[in-house]
């Protein structure tokens, strides 16, 4: 069990390893009670969710969520975000531990009488059930409810208490993420174990959480996103929306580096097998010059070779150009690459 | 934990195990089950002169990477050179074919390092 972010965490229940290939071949079930789970309602929510958020949540259909930003007035990244619609008076925030009371006050000095906030934090329970088996897995538990499609939210009947199942996750793998209250929580956790026994599934830690999301190229927010780097030097750009009317936070900044460019942005690395792996904060060079810094790194479960996210000096070298990052006072060779390390089955 | 009686162990995971003149040096059961999976070795150059307390190798599992120290000063005399193709041999016998290096202590009778029962009991507190 580690500290994190006020929570502890296991970083990893039969080991780091058999929990990311569990994932990634069967499936994996992840305790994810720490993000913060914040409920927007009251006529005027979609209004004040514009004017805060920097992916248009005015483009949601009811039932239907997408990846989002909370950005500063610099352009950086506060917290990023799942956002679903329920219906235009009723939206549901998914944000990280780490952010939860900074985002919880920011989002309550907007309230008014026609959008409310709430959702402290340890107030609620969530899950992720990821891989090939979570639909089977889950189908099971659920007794044949049909599940939402990708990127979509729902509401079920479990245990008699009334839970949410979305079709998101952040392993590369198809999956869901279920929230519940407290009570309930541990019953839908030891079904679902229960479940997915016979399929291979393993519950699994924060160690395994990382080396799966950092495989499939997902950011991880104080890494690789953090208030001074933007979305669109992270490489998220197409979660940014620029063509609607009204303003967020950051607006006119993220517009400047959409057309003329930032100072920086966001390459993948991939290592080579039998070198030490890439770490955060380790420097990349290309020659002798130095042109970033790696901001997530790992040696691959899957591809045996360590793989990283590097924040580079505009422009940058193009995919499959040699770069070298430092390691313990040694250079070690790497390869630029797309940052979705493994392709999405 | 594992913690054979015929060991000397450090307060930072790293056993020693004192044979005649030489020495052969590795991580304690409890380090490798703190590290988990281990994924890559850097082991020191033989010949090397190090102090006590000295950063001599580094082990990385997929969540981090450790700084090995040297439990006792001396110089390097072999290192394994299994551990790079299967350095996984660190989690399944780390007092025995998971061994990191062999080491020539300049002293014969090593200070600082405390028993099994001692170092057990630095990991219950």
């Amino acid at each position: 069990m580690i500290p994190f972010a006020g929570w502890n965490l296991p970083v990893e229940y039969s080991g780091l390893i058999a929990e990311h290939k569990a994932t990634r071949q069967a499936a994996g079930l992840f305790d994810i009670s720490h993000m913060g789970q914040i409920r927007a309602q009251g006529k005027d929510t979609l209004s004040c969710l514009e004017s805060i958020l920097a992916n248009d949540p005015a483009k949601l259909k009811d039932g239907e969520g997408h990846y989002s930003f909370i950005t500063n007035e610099q352009g950086g990244v506060i917290d990023d975000l799942l956002v679903y619609r329920f219906s235009r008076d009723d939206f549901f925030l998914v944000i990280n531990a780490s952010r939860h009371l900074e985002i919880l006050q920011l989002l309550k000095k907007q309230e008014t009488a026609d959008v409310r906030f709430s959702g402290n934090p340890g107030s609620a329970v969530g899950m992720a059930l990821q891989g090939p088996q979570a639909s089977a897995i889950l189908s099971k538990i659920l007794q044949g409810a049909s599940l939402p499609p990708r990127n979509h939210i729902a509401k079920f009947t479990l245990f008699g208490a009334s839970i949410l199942i979305a079709t998101t996750g952040y392993t590369g793998e198809n999956g869901y993420e279920i929230f519940s209250d407290i009570p309930t929580g541990p019953k839908i956790w030891t079904a679902l174990l229960e479940a997915g026994k016979p399929l291979g599934l393993l519950p699994c830690g924060l160690g395994s959480r990382d080396s799966l999301r950092l495989e499939a190229g997902l950011p991880l927010n104080g890494q690789d996103l953090s208030t001074e780097i933007s979305p669109l030097e992270a490489g998220l750009g197409i979660f940014v929306d620029l063509n609607r009317p009204r303003p967020f936070p950051g607006r006119s900044v993220l517009e400047k580096q959409k057309t003329s460019g930032s100072p920086r942005i966001c390459i993948g690395l991939e290592g080579q097998p039998g070198q030490p792996p890439p770490r955060h904060g380790y420097p990349v060079f290309q020659g002798n010059k130095q042109i970033g810094v790696i901001t997530s790194g790992v040696p691959s479960p899957t591809l045996g070779h360590g793989i990283a996210l590097a924040l580079i000096t505009t422009p940058p070298p193009a995919c499959g150009q040699e770069v070298e990052f430092e390691v313990r006072g040694r250079k070690v060779p790497a390869k630029v690459s797309h940052r979705k390390f493994l392709k999405r089955k | 934990m594992n913690t054979p009686n015929d060991l000397l162990y450090a307060k930072s995971h790293e056993w020693l195990r004192l044979e005649k003149e030489q020495a052969t040096v590795g991580i304690t059961d409890h380090a490798q089950s703190a590290l988990s999976d281990v994924v890559f070795v850097e082991l020191p150059k033989t010949g090397r002169k190090v102090k006590a307390g000295e950063v001599v190798a580094t082990v990385e599992s997929v969540k981090a990477a450790s700084d090995i120290y040297s439990p006792v000063a001396g110089e390097i005399i072999a290192v394994n050179t299994v551990l790079p193709n299967d350095p996984g041999l660190i989690n399944r016998e780390p007092y025995g074919q998971g061994w990191l290096f062999r080491i020539q202590p300049e002293q014969p009778q090593p200070t600082g390092l405390l028993s099994n029962t001692d170092y057990a009991a630095t990991l219950t507190r």
